[in-house]
């Protein structure tokens, strides 16, 4: 207090500036971060035992960026995200449209279809994706790629484009039906009207959900290990694989170049956004 | 009972015409077997309560609703199938609705684009249309440049620019503040003037329809209740709604006792004392009638304790004078607004301008007071 | 102000068809054999006979795997029950921030959120581990402390045994507490945001203090954000599946681990199927749960 003498005492509300709620909230931070810098901190550190800090070193990158085994599944999983991302990106908006613009029969059921994946655990969806793809439709083995990768891709789809949906939605209940009547009553049909005012004012939305499709497809390990197989391993089941045997500075380098990703992705959908892509936009994730 | 005043111009050809419009969602009437008909180069006003149809009247029209019963003849085709794209009728949209994706020029060429006509027309008549409501050299701006009466003049260049046989405008002035509302009532006036276009406005505001149009639509609750120019409303109103909604009005029940072909006298408790007409009336004699006077047209002396009862020549002895005390009085400028109160307890509004300096100081609270009017001014209402 | 179908029916057919199809064909129709297999029996290694039994469910009574649905309920909401008690002071600090620093303390959260699950899961093995970053930390503490224990002339302290951190039940709870507080978080952050600030005003202007005003006014104000963050953290987290794969230990198994093993290691699929059931039909109860309260609250408020 003796050096705060200039700002004033903190209003009734200005809970923020109360010492207990900064103590807790520099706790929570610890608690959430600590692990991740200290894992990034010693991708450099130049000790196989991966404990005292013994100098700084680029040597896992390099073993990283060697590892075909490790690129591969990294570049399987890129190429996953981005196919999913696609498709869950015209899906979903396809879903969203739908649901927001035409009354029908059945659509209090549809509805509540399209939220099943987002509820359903991972696991279940899981197993549900292994039956499928060996009893009813066998992915071909030995498809040239990226084909092989089919069946991880179509789970992934089917997992991402509701929560797509749910975002391109959420940004349809701002739309001012006014617009869509004055681009009808200028003359425009419907697909016109579609393609110049409604699809204009998704755009957000469909980049938003690009991103949250693209993250979810990214990160997701249960679903996609019951259904790859031993030629299309993705960068989680790989990183997986590798912690079951134990910890490496590699699997530290790995993690850390995929953290940088996400920053960066985290940055892009904030620079388009604003804080609402990262916060707010989208419904529960029970992804974990 | 009419005096026309404005219609008389040249033999109107009708442009627009409902024919029993009903609108039901579910169970709710929203529009009641409406028929109306609107001339050419007419400005027309659709006035009334939020609520009352109006707008689902200006949609049906547009085309973004169906009637349930009914039809609508533009130019004496019925467009029942037409959809609202291929309609020869534009629309100025409440909240506007200028794309903001879009530059003011892209927003205003929008409309012949989809039509279909070439690049070097189109940028002709967009300036055209952007001169016209002055808005040159802002082609280029976004929406978000604008400000919210720019943003209309976008609107209503947009609509104008695909030469509309009718020109539809949802509530224009709402979302203006008070001034730039004035401003836009006359350019509005003299904009529809200059294209010869019909203009139909609808409106929830009296004042901005009286100024605007030529004639009106009042409705309520799903029925139309008056067609007439703005005058016509005020002073010859068909109904208490209608009277009662345009303007300020005292209104008096009674009972209609004399009616003959050039008078009517209608006896009223609330009054106290008979009202007399100088008019004939259409009414059943012995029935419940209502007394409409406007609040301007009540004259007010003061009634000195001993001193005659005032006389007015078209005023018969011990009809349309009578004695009150001011309870309340509002002293606003240009006028003064009394309440008085009647000996029989009923309360009465009166306005009266305040002519000199120092006119507003004659009157005061707990005043006694005579009011009077000329047999022509109370109107005399059936419903 | 939806339109009937009817009016854009070439509209309609495109955008239902995709998404139906894809919904149909890639998730209901695995879902449902799913459903089919939890009443077959295995015959053979691969074949699975549709038998209509309901023996795969009464397997799924019995005390052992009763006894890992129950822990896997107790787990999940002791999870959920930290990450109220941590995060809502968190979502607090957020809604009374200026509007700047609000953003950045909601990124704070999120960022986490957004990085790969697997990796922070490593990153926890990778401090929790026996030769992790608490324990090295304690055992300097330990070492050091026995070196100045000798100094005062007392007993050393004995040899240093590390504190077992992982693969236990504790490790696992940490974990989904690591791995969910986000989920919390913004769910409360966004009740909280919502609530009129002149309702704190007037309960302090009464004379109530901030722990009085906390509890009676906005606790009660915030339910309907409380109870979804609850949602949002419970179903997750009961189906965790790599948390206590990686962090646990043998005893700490859950639903979801016992699921995979049907699948991949025991190859039983009809049992397998059967809890997979067992597992979603618990998610749907939790949430009609919070469906009943949300609905009871604003018929409350109405």
């Amino acid at each position: 207090m003796r050096k705060r003498q200039k700002r004033a005492a903190p209003g009734p509300l200005e809970y923020l500036r109360r010492w207990p709620l900064q103590a807790w909230l520099v706790m929570v931070s610890v608690f959430l971060y600590a692990p991740l810098l200290t894992l990034m901190a010693f991708s450099f550190n130049d000790s196989k035992r991966n404990i005292v800090w013994k100098g700084f070193t680029l040597n896992y990158y390099e073993q990283v960026l060697h590892d075909q085994s490790l690129l591969t599944a990294f570049g399987n999983s890129l190429t996953i995200a981005a196919i999913c991302t696609l498709v869950s990106v015209i899906l979903g908006a396809m879903t969203a449209l739908l649901l927001w613009r035409f009354r029908f029969s059945g659509k209090t059921v549809l509805d509540g279809a399209m939220a099943l994946p987002i509820v359903v655990p991972e696991i279940c969806m899981g197993v549900a994706m292994l039956v499928f793809f060996a009893k009813v439709m066998p992915w071909p083995s030995g498809l040239p790629w990226p084909l092989n990768l089919g069946a991880i891709i179509i789970s992934h789809i089917s997992f991402s484009f509701p929560f797509v949906a749910v975002v391109v939605r959420a940004r349809m209940a701002s739309f001012n039906r006014e617009l869509e009547e004055a681009a009808k009553d200028l003359g425009a049909g419907e697909w016109m009207t579609i393609r110049d005012v409604i699809i204009p004012h998704m755009q957000p939305s469909l980049i938003a959900g690009a991103l949250l499709a693209f993250t979810l497809s990214l990160d997701d390990f249960v679903i996609t290990f019951f259904t790859s197989g031993p030629d299309t391993v993705t960068f989680p089941v790989k990183v997986y694989s590798m912690v079951r045997f134990s910890v490496t500075p590699e699997v530290n380098a790995a993690s850390t170049l995929l953290i940088v990703l996400t920053v960066i992705l985290t940055a892009l959908a904030l620079r388009f956004q604003g804080t609402d892509a990262v916060a707010g936009g989208h419904a529960p994730d029970p992804k974990a | 009972m009419s005096a026309p005043q404005t219609a008389a111009k040249a033999p109107a050809k009708t442009i627009i015409s409902f024919e029993n419009i009903t609108k039901r969602y579910g169970k709710v009437v929203a529009v009641d077997n409406v028929s109306l008909t609107i001339e050419e180069g007419e400005f027309f006003s659709l006035l009334g309560p939020s609520g009352c149809g109006k707008t689902t009247l200006l949609r049906m029209l547009a085309g973004f609703e169906t009637p349930t019963e009914g039809r609508i003849l533009i130019d004496g085709q019925d467009v029942s199938e037409i959809p609202p794209n291929k309609r020869p009728v534009n629309m100025v949209f409440q909240s506007y609705a200028v794309f903001p994706h879009m530059t003011v020029a892209q927003n205003v060429a929008y409309g012949l684009k989809v039509d279909g006509i070439g690049a070097k027309e189109c940028a002709e008549r967009v300036e055209e249309a952007l001169a016209l409501v002055k808005l040159e050299g802002y082609g280029p701006r976004k929406p978000d440049q604008l400000s919210g009466g720019q943003r209309q003049r976008v609107a209503l260049a947009r609509a104008l620019v695909k030469r509309p046989r009718v020109l539809l405008l949802d509530e224009p002035l709402s979302a203006l503040d008070a001034k730039l509302r004035e401003q836009m009532r006359s350019e509005l006036t003299q904009l529809q003037d200059k294209v010869g276009i019909t203009f139909i406005m609808v409106t929830h505001d009296q004042d901005e329809a009286l100024a605007m149009a030529c004639r009106c639509a009042v409705m309520n609750r799903g029925l139309l209740q008056q067609v007439a120019t703005p005058s016509d409303l005020y002073e010859f109103p068909n109904s208490r709604f209608v009277a009662d909604f345009i303007g300020q009005v005292n209104l008096f029940e009674g009972q209609l006792v004399v009616d003959e072909p050039d008078h009517a006298v209608i006896d009223s408790a609330e009054v106290g004392v008979p009202i007399y007409l100088d008019h004939g009336v259409t009414g059943a004699t012995g029935s419940t009638v209502w007394a409409a006077i406007r609040p301007e047209k009540i004259e007010i002396y003061k009634r000195i304790d001993g001193a005659e009862m005032i006389k007015m020549e078209d005023a018969p002895q011990g009809h349309n004078v009578v004695a009150g005390t001011i309870t309340h009085l509002a002293y606003l400028g240009s006028e003064t607004v009394f309440d008085v109160t009647l000996m029989t307890g009923h309360s009465v509004k009166v306005v009266r301008s305040n002519l000199t300096r120092w006119d507003q100081e004659d009157f005061s609270w707990d005043e006694p007071v005579w009011l009077s009017w000329h047999a022509c001014s109370p109107a005399m209402l059936t419903a | 102000m939806e339109q009937s179908w009817r009016k854009a029916k070439s509209v309609f057919a495109l955008v239902l068809g995709p998404p139906l199809f894809w919904l149909v064909l890639f998730f209901l129709i695995p879902l449902a054999i799913v459903w089919v297999y939890s009443f077959g029996t295995n015959i053979g290694l691969t074949q699975i006979a549709f038998t209509g039994t309901f023996s795969n469910y009464t397997r799924a009574i019995e005390p052992l795997y009763v006894g890992i649905f129950v822990k896997s309920v107790g787990v999940a909401a002791l999870t959920t029950g930290l990450c109220i008690v941590l995060g809502f002071p968190v979502a607090l600090a957020i809604t009374f921030a200026p509007d700047k620093l609000k953003a950045w303390l909601i990124l704070l959260i999120m960022l986490p959120f957004w990085t790969n699950l697997l990796i922070r899961t490593y990153a926890l093995i990778a401090v929790l581990r026996d030769e992790g970053y608490v324990n090295m930390t304690y055992h300097w503490l330990w070492t050091h402390a026995g070196g100045l224990m000798t100094f005062a002339g007392l007993k050393p302290l004995g040899d240093f045994v590390p504190l077992e951190l992982l693969h236990n039940n504790f490790a696992v709870v940490f974990g989904l507490v690591y791995v969910h507080l986000p989920f919390m978080v913004l769910p409360l952050y966004s009740a909280l945001d919502r609530l009129d600030r002149s309702l704190l005003e007037a309960s302090l202007d009464l004379g109530a203090g901030h722990a009085r005003t906390m509890l009676q006014i906005v606790a009660p104000l915030a339910l309907p954000g409380i109870a979804s963050g609850i949602l949002i953290t419970f179903i997750p987290a009961l189906g965790a599946y790599l948390t206590p794969d990686l962090l646990g230990g043998p005893d700490s198994q859950m639903i979801a681990n016992i699921i995979e093993r049907q699948f991949k290691r025991a190859n039983d699929w009809p049992f397998g199927a059967a809890l997979s059931f067992l597992l979603m039909y618990m998610t749907f109860i939790a949430i009609a749960l919070q469906a009943v309260l949300a609905k009871r609250n604003a018929g409350a408020k109405a």
